[in-house]
């Protein structure tokens, strides 16, 4: 459920979401919705930089921030956000973090270091093609030769150590632990190749290679950077996901004045207001206010529990009717959330102990190309070859197995595979997660908010009904009251609207008076736990709606579809029982099981594992978290709660539960992809690897065959974007 | 010869220019907003210099 909150209705104080510089000005960065055109962006620049004490205001339209700076300490950004809000752009502020600072600056890192490879490879080429026309008879005089050898080298050796940083870097970071990367053949291959080409340009020999390292490193760069981009646009999705979702907690002041205030912020003994609509930021215990509480998050449960004073209630329920005021009973890591936390991240350790694919492939490639450079020179050796053309010809294997395919071949596959995941509105987090993917063979769905569309929906409604009720609905802001709002479409809003915690809404429709609300607020005796508003004008017969959590519209047609895949599926919901079995009856799913608390949902994954069968944990809630972290795979909806979306590793906007769907055949079709490439990488070296030991490898061998071996992996990664979803 | 003497080191050095204009792009911010950076131009009263 998006949370949303509305600021006109007396806007807290948001000034701990502003970020002081050293001379003490301030500037606010926030996250601003829906704006996509020049109009918007001089609308917005023009109307928010004209404020007072705002000094400037700069809108990024590629990442949707807005950026204000204001003239000294005095800063407003409750009236900023109103003011985007009166233009129409929902806004929220948003923390970027250090850790987004730390990715971006590797990011400029990775681009300069391509930029710089680049520039090495074209110019130490300029100097290696007059040297390569020498091979078909044409003539280039020694003192030539030598010159051209001497300037490859000048222009390309720099370039190659600076751009070779990552991969030298991140081999003796693997080395030191113990392990061999694929980066540790490559630095190997790319010093070695420095050396002897340096050795022979100094002593006038036949061959130098350093164009070669430095293409080399160009391509392998080219696939370093997808991946990394990948990952980085992953990440910004999901910060701004959850800045939507959580826009912190507002605290009541001693002076009475509403703070609001980041979580972290948040101290024992705060006294917090939370208005219908937004969620419970800590554990807390009610000091005044009725309302209802949803818990579908926490355990799972579609029935709303009542929350009156002194009763205790707990972080990330959703409030529902009443203005609460809570008195904060522990910080946010220590909410109850914490407990949860902590299986996710002992969860998440077993995550990462899944070995990729292409760390599989480099520990059987490592060896066997070490195995045969080293077989190269010792054999070359033995049979008379010398132990300077030994050498060349040990160097010329290493140069021309090195991976770039392989280095290639499961970024631009991935990267491919998210992008279209993406249009279709499913966020990939890492490479690995679509590796792990494409491997599960049974699905565990939570119920509420992933098989179900998670909020109410009116149940049977009869249009004239619904009419009568609107203009009071579209008057509240409670949940309920907004699904017939939405159902009733636009339309004219009550007058002298009062809204009465815990029990409706009051107004005037076309002269009459009316109420809409629970039971008791319409005269009637309470009935029942059923989700319900009552509606009635003064004096007059009573209509009820009712309102239910209803399934997604492509559930069934979606487990289905899974089931055709050959994968199994069941339900693990912490809903009572019959709920459960009706959802899993008109889904068609057999297996099921009711009222699971959070630990035991883990323990079932992990029962699973046990057995051997790979999980894709589908689940949204708190109570879905640590299961989320321990299956082999994990995907939660946009509406999820932060610790779930930090747990899974897709996650899916939108609508449709078809999502899990493509997911899972894009993620297969990638494997088989890069299956495909590195096949085609085998087959490359089980030719260049014995020609090279023969000598029959000469630099423009090595070139051609590198940049040819990169394009063929490259373009078949690219039929993923064009080969179109099987739905 | 004579004149590959000097066109070589020239024509490496145009490389370099191009290799420090694309540093100066980058550490100028030129690649943060591409899309505002579109839009901008039809606005009349903005300012044409990219974030910093």
């Amino acid at each position: 459920m998006a949370l949303t909150y509305d600021l006109r209705t007396g806007g807290p104080d948001l000034s701990a979401f502003l970020r002081r510089d050293k001379a003490g000005a301030a500037s606010l960065e926030l996250l601003v919705k829906g704006a996509r055109c020049a109009g918007c962006l001089g609308k917005i620049e023009r109307e928010v930089g004209a404020l007072p004490g705002v000094t400037s205001a700069r809108m990024n339209l590629t990442s949707g921030k807005l950026t204000v700076a204001f003239e000294g300490r005095a800063a407003d950004p409750g009236r900023v956000i109103a003011t985007l809000d009166k233009l129409g752009y929902p806004a929220t502020p948003y923390d970027p973090g250090q850790a987004a600072e730390a990715h971006d600056k590797e990011s400029r890192r990775l681009i300069l270091a391509l930029a710089v490879a680049g520039f090495g490879a074209m110019n130490a080429m300029m100097f290696s093609v007059p040297i390569w026309a020498g091979l078909f008879g044409q003539e280039l005089g020694p003192a030539a030769r030598a010159f051209m050898m001497w300037w490859s080298g000048v222009v390309g050796a720099p370039c190659a150590v600076y751009a070779g940083m990552p991969f030298f870097q991140s081999a003796w970071r693997s080395l030191r632990a113990g392990r061999a990367n694929m980066d540790v053949p490559i630095s190997i291959g790319v010093i070695l190749t420095l050396v002897i080409s340096f050795s022979e340009t100094v002593l006038r020999g036949r061959d130098a290679y350093f164009d070669a390292a430095v293409s080399l490193l160009f391509l392998l760069l080219i696939g370093r950077w997808l991946d990394h981009r990948l990952r980085a646009r992953a990440k910004s999705a999901a910060a701004d996901l959850l800045a939507l979702q959580a826009p912190g907690a507002v605290v009541l002041g001693a002076d009475g004045v509403e703070h609001r205030k980041p979580l972290s912020e948040v101290v024992v003994g705060d006294r917090l207001v939370v208005r219908p609509g937004e969620r419970i930021p800590v554990d807390g215990l009610v000091e005044s206010g009725v309302s209802t509480l949803d818990n579908a998050l926490l355990t799972g449960e579609t029935t709303p529990v009542e929350a009156r004073a002194g009763q205790v209630c707990r972080a990330g329920a959703l409030n529902l009717s009443g203005v609460l005021r809570l008195q904060a009973l522990a910080r946010s890591e220590d909410s109850a959330v914490a407990a949860i936390a902590r299986l996710v991240e002992a969860g998440a350790q077993s995550k990462s102990l899944y070995v990729r694919l292409a760390d599989k492939a480099a520990a059987v490639y490592v060896p066997v190309v070490h195995a045969a450079a080293a077989l190269t020179f010792a054999g070359g050796w033995a049979l008379g070859l010398g132990p300077r053309e030994a050498l060349i010809r040990a160097v010329a294997v290493l140069i021309i197995t090195c991976p770039c395919a392989l280095g290639l071949a499961v970024p631009a596959v991935q990267i491919t595979a998210s992008a279209r995941l993406f249009r279709r509105g499913v966020l990939v987090k890492s490479g690995a997660a679509l590796e792990r993917l494409s491997e599960v063979e049974h699905v565990v769905f939570d119920k509420t908010g992933v098989l179900t569309e998670g909020r109410p929906r009116l149940v049977d409604p009869a249009p004239a009904a619904v009419a009568l009720a609107a203009p009071l609905a579209r008057a509240s802001a409670h949940p309920l009251a907004k699904a017939l709002a939405a159902e009733a479409g636009e339309g004219p809003t009550a007058d002298e609207v009062t809204e009465h915690a815990g029990l409706g809404v009051e107004g005037v429709i076309e002269g009459r008076r009316a109420r809409l609300g629970s039971a008791a607020w319409v005269g009637l005796p309470s009935a029942g736990a059923e989700t319900e508003l009552w509606f009635g004008f003064e004096g007059d017969t009573r209509i009820r709606f009712r309102f239910s959590d209803r399934l997604r519209e492509d559930a069934a047609r979606t487990i289905q579809v899974l089931k055709a895949r050959g994968l199994s599926v069941e339900v693990l919901s912490g809903d009572v029982e019959g709920a459960v079995r009706a959802a899993a009856e008109v889904c068609g799913i057999e297996t099921w099981t009711a009222r699971v608390s959070p630990a035991d949902k883990a323990a079932r994954v992990d029962a699973l594992k046990a057995e051997g069968r790979k999980v894709l944990m589908v689940g949204d809630g708190l109570n879905d978290a640590a299961a989320l972290a321990r299956a082999h795979a994990a995907m939660a909806p946009g509406t999820a709660l932060e610790a779930s979306q930090n747990a899974a590793d897709l996650v899916f906007s939108g609508d449709e539960l078809g999502a899990v769907v493509d997911a899972v055949d894009v993620a297969r079709q990638a494997k088989a992809r890069a299956l495909e490439n590195f096949g085609f990488s085998a087959l490359y070296n089980l030719v260049a690897a014995p020609a090279a030991m023969l000598g029959f490898v000469n630099p423009l061998v090595a070139a051609l065959a590198m940049s040819g071996s990169s394009l063929v992996v490259t373009l078949n990664a690219l039929r993923m974007a064009r080969a179109g979803g099987s739905r | 010869m004579n004149i590959i003497l000097m066109l070589a080191p020239m024509s490496v050095g145009l490389g370099l220019i191009a290799l420090l204009a694309f540093w100066w792009t980058l550490r100028s911010g030129m690649y943060e907003d591409p899309q505002g950076d579109a839009a901008r131009i039809l606005i009349e009263d903005a300012e044409d210099k990219p974030a910093v």
